[in-house]
């Protein structure tokens, strides 16, 4: 190719698929993916390309794993050692990845159903014994892919295809969870903050140990069309006006109601240094 | 205790303990389990043991994720197991299921008591015989072994891991209270314990399909971090392992689940025949009912009665073609189990009506009285 061809081309760059920066992470061939319009999972797996890239991963050493459900899906796209598991074992699977392999740079990639109802036990004992690990939770408040039933993060009051009354159940404060039970990194985002998110994941993939990053999707088929949310984008709208942005703060105060004026809390709760469980094991099990 | 991963000698161990020793001798370094009566002494030689050989165990928060995290070691391409009983048994179906979806090697030895429910934590049972086949949701082939001695769980957890790498998936050792907990001499030796490698990919990451079958019907496996970007999922795949969710990928994937074993049989199927050539009436036993059985067996034939017994080393996949050839030749068939009648009904239809086939049942608890055995083969003549 000529200068002069290459400088001609430089002036009218076509943008295809193929030139996309995540491209190197995603298995073209099985796109586009099945998510709706508007969904915020695109967005969350885009930064996680993006944290990949800019942490300069070597692609032979990230394993994503994820569970079940629209989030569970993710896995099948990442041109990456990926591992699309049963309803809520995303994270002990995980676990045997890591154990069996540390070189892996593990990614748990999934909902909030998957994480937090059928799962939440796994949650809590990942995060106790803290496996180092990076938990990605598209929290979309509702069951989706099954059609929308209420789940353990959907607010009080918030209509489900099962809560047609209202949900009358009290959801879970995710970041508050992580952080209790003892995860070294704990963040929450909306789709709305797309670069924060990456942040957000290149810290959590940085760091040894349990992290845990939150993001908060629309869901304008499911929880957004029960609770006449309108489009995906009203609904991110909607994040861009009620996200207050407090890092360092107490996340037992980051609670999310169902009232569209309430103020979301968004930031960085839990940011510390803990030996991760094979660093702890091996200290207890040297010589041995 | 030894950082010799096969610990080549005699030894006074029980069943428990041989398993461990047998797995840690077939290469297994990853271990997941929970706490449950009565396997714990497997868990626990486990967690002494791993560390020495440089293995990893750890000790999950149920059942449900142990067997999870056994698939992922597997993936991490660690040889992988995790013992239970009864009631992890159960939970752990669903998982089991991915496992043979995705044609992940791993063991799983579960060391029944009387059932179902909580039943009899601390007693010997057989209860799980049919859940071992038929367990998790769908259809697909399965391979177990039934140990009747602590020696044998020893060799039978080696096969296992064995064929577990050979036909790329979970394997069975389906033992009981009675043969985990009794102790015997058990001889090890490095030299007779054979390995069969992990089926590695044979051509670039390009050209890989992690699900493409060889002419004996099984894949290669390409653990995490080798380069190949394997995608694994419990959705109906193509060859390259991506969902396809259609009736012909479906019929070619799970059809293949099921002729991987059947059409392997004959490597597969392992029995021990003991006095048929002249066999009148016949005993087919297996696990802790064996053992009472060979008394039967030995009391009938000072009697003079024509009796030979057909022992199951491999429960699954059945021996049918064996038990009808013999189904023949005899007047009748006695199965004596610790359950109300599972493994018989595998030999009424094998049989096919050939001869009149008896359930010697013995509920969870205890053992068969020899004398019951003979009574029933009496009875059949």
């Amino acid at each position: 190719m000529t200068t002069e061809l290459k400088q001609k081309e430089d002036v009218k760059p076509e943008l295809t698929a193929a030139e996309h920066p995540a491209t190197k992470y995603l298995r073209e061939e099985r796109l586009p993916h099945i998510w709706c319009s508007g969904c915020g999972l695109g967005s969350a797996v885009t930064s996680l390309t993006n944290a990949y890239e800019k942490l300069g991963i070597p692609v032979d050493d990230i394993g994503v794993v994820s569970g079940i459900g629209c989030a569970g899906r993710a896995a099948g796209y990442f041109e990456t050692d990926s591992y699309h598991t049963t309803h809520g074992r995303a994270i002990p699977f995980a676990t045997g990845l890591k154990l069996s392999n540390p070189k892996m740079n593990v990614t748990v990639f999934s909902g909030d159903g998957d994480l937090f109802a059928i799962g939440g036990n796994h949650f809590i004992h990942a995060a106790r014994r803290n496996v180092d690990m990076t938990v990605i939770c598209v929290n979309n408040y509702n069951f989706g892919m099954t059609g929308g039933q209420f789940g353990p993060t959907t607010p009080r009051g918030a209509t489900a295809t099962t809560s047609p009354y209202g949900n009358y159940e009290n959801p879970f404060n995710l970041p508050d969870l992580a952080a209790s039970a003892g995860a070294i990194y704990v963040a929450r985002w909306t789709t709305v903050h797309a670069r924060r998110i990456q942040k957000a994941m290149e810290e959590a993939l940085s760091k040894k140990g349990f992290s845990f990053v939150e993001i908060l999707s629309p869901c304008p088929t499911g929880y957004g069309r029960k609770n006449q949310l309108g489009e995906g984008i009203d609904e991110l709208k909607s994040y861009q006006d009620r996200a207050v942005i407090k890092h360092g703060s107490d996340p037992n105060e980051a609670e999310i109601e169902r009232d569209p004026e309430a103020e979301i809390v968004v930031g960085k709760f839990v940011d510390i240094d803990r030996p991760t469980y094979c660093e702890v094991a091996d200290d207890y099990l040297q010589g041995k | 205790m030894s950082d010799r991963a096969i610990l080549t000698g005699k030894h006074f161990m029980n069943g428990d303990e041989a398993c461990a020793e047998g797995a840690l001798a077939a290469g297994c370094r990853f271990f997941a389990g929970y706490p449950i009566t009565p396997q714990s002494e497997i868990a626990e030689r486990m967690s002494k043991r791993m560390p020495e050989v440089g293995g990893r165990f750890i000790q999950m928060e149920d059942e449900l994720s142990s067997i999870a995290a056994v698939l992922g070691g597997s993936w991490g391409g660690s040889r992988s197991m995790t013992a239970t009983s009864g009631p992890g048994f159960s939970l752990m179906m669903e998982n089991i299921g991915l496992g043979m979806m995705t044609e992940t090697p791993c063991v799983i030895a579960n060391i029944q008591r009387g059932s179902p429910s909580t039943g009899l934590p601390t007693a010997v049972g057989q209860g799980d015989m049919m859940q071992a086949q038929w367990g998790s949701h769908g259809d697909y082939g399965v391979i177990a072994y039934a140990p009747t001695s602590p020696q044998e769980m020893f060799d039978f957890t080696v096969k296992a891991f064995n064929k577990a790498e050979q036909y790329m998936m979970p394997v069975f050792v389906m033992a009981d209270e009675k043969i985990g907990h009794m102790r015997e001499r058990v001889e090890i030796d490095e030299s007779k314990v054979d390995i069969y490698p992990r089926r590695k990919p044979e051509v670039d990451p390009d050209e890989f399909k992690p699900y493409k079958p060889d002419e004996d019907l099984v894949p290669h496996m390409a653990s995490a971090g080798e380069g190949y970007r394997v995608h694994v999922t419990g959705l109906t795949h193509n060859e390259q392992g991506y969902p396809q969710l259609d009736v012909k990928t479906q019929q070619e994937k799970v059809g293949r689940l099921i002729d991987k074993v059947e059409k392997n049989k004959d490597d597969i199927v392992e029995i021990e025949k003991i006095g048929v050539e002249d066999a009148e009436v016949l005993i087919v036993s297996y696990g802790m009912a064996f053992r009472t059985a060979m008394g039967a067996y030995k009391r009938a034939r000072e009697k003079g009665i024509k009796v030979g017994i057909v022992r199951l080393v491999t429960v699954w996949p059945f021996p049918e073609d064996e038990i009808k050839e013999l189904s023949k030749q005899v007047k009748g068939i006695v199965v004596p189990e610790i359950n109300l009648g599972q493994m018989v009904r595998e030999v009424e239809r094998a049989s096919a009506g050939n001869a009149e086939v008896k359930l010697v049942p013995h509920p969870g608890g205890g053992l068969h009285e020899p004398e019951q055995i003979l009574e029933s083969l009496e009875a059949l003549l």
